[in-house]
């Protein structure tokens, strides 16, 4: 296989001209306007409200550890309050939805989330590095997160035989795997990058790992005394619920059977209609109930988050009927399915990729793509 | 300190409202409950000056959360409020109540500006709105030891924080001698007109004069002030008001040689435009990739001008809502007149106006 060869197939099939793409390009910007100017009271009382919600959670989460028959309920509430916290509340804040309401607790700058990575590192590998570069391979770190093999463009060795099981390792261990993300430790397992290099991060990283650590498993059990270990393990368990959750929603996002990759050299000189392009053709929604969106943080509108990734949340579902409507004049693919079938997706490639793309047995068929671009219709 | 307050700002208490901060679940229950930011309530609204076709001055007495740490005589204090569309502004408001200790009420006065979006939403806002403070800012404040003799010199709306010191030196029952001298458009434009009125009856040694230019009363200069306080230039002398004024003291208090004297403190309450950059050249914003020639006002008005929404606060150098990188040009501070040319310098764009060609990451 060429270096481009699946991509180019992909644009092939969605090949706009130069002049479809920027009129593309600017009906995305008009959605934008509109939704901007029209920001007010509603999304500021939803953002409250979700807070008000979370913490409301958190407090009867953590109270409800002293009542010991209540522990599985404890866990859920907590549970819960981790997932608005991270998805529809940290997230979201972080990237800098609700700065125009210049509330100090809902800005970009300073909110920090119920998470080990601290917000000041998730912002520059996330909001900059993975929404500029998106599906880019080689420049956007979030295909694979350097550990996983989910794209075959990636060049395929016997590590990646592990797929599976570091798929499964960073699930459980999602938050950690986010706040090491920064560090680039496979870079520096490979000798590209040396330790010293990310010295700067050390200190915020260490810091927000203790406070977390000291909360959830030293202070909170601590003051409920002889429930110290119950209370203890409720909080590692609200902490994995979280992980396993967050970890699912992220990979519907970018690894569904039909989502392009993109490479450096077709991306140099791209115009904003080509960015709006590479955006939409990188990502999947998810379907479903406005509770799932919600608790996915609305990432269950992954296309419309990697559109506007500025406009709040709970737009998404609104601006998503346009978004399709444009996508079918410009004959443009708009990948979208119920968890079930998108997660499906996702495990089937980290399965098949764990292997290389050309199969002893398949020698014959030399060209063959491993992933046929599955498009799915428009829900 | 309260044993509550001592408890919510414990490191335990601390680490359990980790990473959101105590604040964040106190205000949820009760938003006059806090362990460090500050708010207030309205609890009083009385309108100073109402002259028909002008803005009206207002006084709204706050009743703040127990976090906040009293004021100096001369102050100003930050002013956020919820603006309908659910915008938060921020303004900067100087105290006009006599000094105050922690937890204490206090009173702030604005003019209703046209264009003053707090201040006019504030002199609608009535008893129980909710306001974001800061603690009080500022060196233009009386010392600790106050001096026998002072002069205390304001214009218009400029008078609050020298009253605020007026009202302060009234509780001290300070024997000195104090010159109070304020420009004001009319009489019935004047503000604590009552107030001043029995100060001038009953104070001790305080001197009041109204002053109305434009009805014939002298404006300031040099002999006239030498008239009303000999030896002004040696006198511990606080100004607040427009630049003009300002500046006619500024004037006035420069020796021969051209040295200011040491003994004079002020404050604009508006920023001065006599000293804004040069025009020419061009300045240009590069992160939203937009330029226009130089018109020598602010980098914030300039940028505002080209269609930006930079974020901002109090618009005249206090709050450093407004600090974005200049990455390269000459900028002068409109409140100084200081240049500086340093490449990827921070600065407040509210009050750094270009000499010619300058770029800033907005």
């Amino acid at each position: 296989m060429s270096k481009t060869s699946k991509t180019s197939e992909t644009s092939e099939k969605f090949l706009l001209t130069a002049e479809q793409l920027e009129q593309f390009g600017a009906e995305m910007d008009a959605i934008r306007q509109r939704v901007i100017a029209d920001l007010g009271e509603e999304d500021a009382r939803y953002i409250r409200n979700v807070v008000k919600a979370q913490r409301g959670f958190e407090v009867a989460g953590r109270a409800l550890f002293y009542l010991p028959p209540a522990w599985p309920l404890a866990v859920a509430s907590l549970s819960v309050s981790k997932i608005l916290d991270n998805m529809e509340i940290g997230h979201n804040v972080m990237h800098g939805q609700y700065d125009w309401m210049g509330d100090p607790g809902l800005s970009s700058r300073m909110y920090e989330w119920d998470n080990v990575c601290p917000s000041e590192q998730w912002k520059v590998s996330h909001n900059y590095i993975h929404h500029t570069y998106t599906n880019i391979l080689d420049k956007d770190r979030d295909i694979g997160y350097g550990i996983l093999r989910m794209d075959p463009e990636q060049k395929w060795n016997p590590y990646y035989l592990g797929n599976p099981v570091y798929a499964f390792l960073l699930m459980t261990l999602f938050e950690w795997g986010v706040a090491v993300h920064d560090l680039e430790a496979d870079k520096i397992m490979s000798g590209e990058k040396t330790w010293a290099e990310t010295k700067h991060l050390h200190a915020g990283l260490i810091r927000k790992i203790r406070n977390q650590a000291l909360k959830d498993y030293l202070v909170f059990p601590a003051l409920t005394g002889p429930f110290f270990v119950s209370t203890l393990a409720g909080n590692a368990v609200a902490n994995l619920v979280r992980n396993i959750w967050a970890f699912n929603i992220i990979f519907c996002g970018h690894f569904p059977a039909g989502v392009s990759s993109f490479t450096i050299e077709e991306t140099e000189n791209e115009t904003r209609g080509g960015w709006y392009y590479r955006q939409l053709l990188g990502s999947a929604n998810i379907s479903g109930s406005k509770l799932m969106h919600v608790m996915s943080g609305n990432l269950s509108h992954q296309i419309e988050h990697h559109l506007f990734p500025d406009i709040p949340a709970r737009r998404y579902p609104e601006i998503a009927a346009e978004v399709q409507e444009i996508c079918e004049r410009y004959g443009l693919p708009y990948n979208t399915g119920p968890l079930h079938k998108q997660l499906g997706s996702v495990a089937r490639k980290i399965f098949r990729l764990a292997l290389p793309n050309r199969l002893p047995w398949q020698r014959e068929r030399a060209e063959t793509p491993v992933e046929q671009s599955r498009v799915a219709q428009a829900a | 300190m309260s044993i509550t307050q001592t408890l919510l700002r414990s490191r335990v208490v601390e680490a359990l409202a980790s990473p959101h901060g105590v604040d964040r679940y106190l205000e949820l229950v009760n938003p006059m409950w806090a362990a460090r930011e500050v708010r207030a309530r309205v609890v009083e609204v009385h309108r100073e000056v109402a002259v028909d076709g002008h803005p009206p001055v207002t006084t709204l007495t706050l009743q703040p959360t127990s976090t906040w740490r009293g004021h100096r005589a001369g102050q100003h204090v930050q002013v956020g409020v919820e603006i309908p569309g659910s915008r938060r502004t921020t303004r900067v408001f100087s105290v006009s109540s006599a000094e105050s200790g922690p937890g204490d009420r206090f009173t702030i006065t604005m003019r209703a500006n046209p264009d003053g979006v707090v201040s006019r939403f504030l002199a609608e806002a009535g008893v129980g709105q909710l306001l974001h403070l800061s603690q009080a800012q500022g060196d233009f404040v009386l010392p600790d030891r106050v001096p026998d003799r002072l002069l205390l010199i304001s214009g218009g709306s400029g008078i609050t924080p020298v009253m605020s010191m007026l009202r302060t030196l009234q509780r001290r029952t300070h024997r000195g001698e104090v010159t109070f001298l304020h420009y004001a458009q009319s009489p019935q434009h004047q503000i604590f007109a009552e107030e001043l009125a029995e100060v001038a009856r009953s104070g001790y040694g305080v001197d009041v004069r109204l002053l109305h230019p434009e009805l014939g009363d002298p404006a300031l200069s040099p002999a006239w002030l030498g008239r009303v306080v000999p030896e002004f230039r040696d006198v511990p002398t606080w100004a607040c008001g427009p630049a003009p004024l300002i500046e006619a003291v500024r004037a006035a208090y420069t020796g021969p040689e051209g040295e200011l004297s040491p003994a004079l403190r002020v404050e604009y309450f508006k920023p001065p435009r006599t000293s804004a950059g040069e025009a020419g050249g061009e300045v240009s914003f590069t992160r939203s990739d937009k330029a226009a020639p130089n018109t020598g006002a602010t980098l914030l008005e300039q940028a505002e001008a080209l269609g930006l929404a930079p974020e901002f606060g109090c618009r005249m150098g206090i709050c450093f809502s407004c600090v974005a990188t200049k990455s390269e040009g000459t900028v002068r501070n409109v409140l100084t007149g200081e240049t500086s040319s340093l490449p990827d310098e921070e600065i407040r764009i509210c009050v750094s106006a270009p000499d010619g060609d300058c770029s800033v990451t907005l």
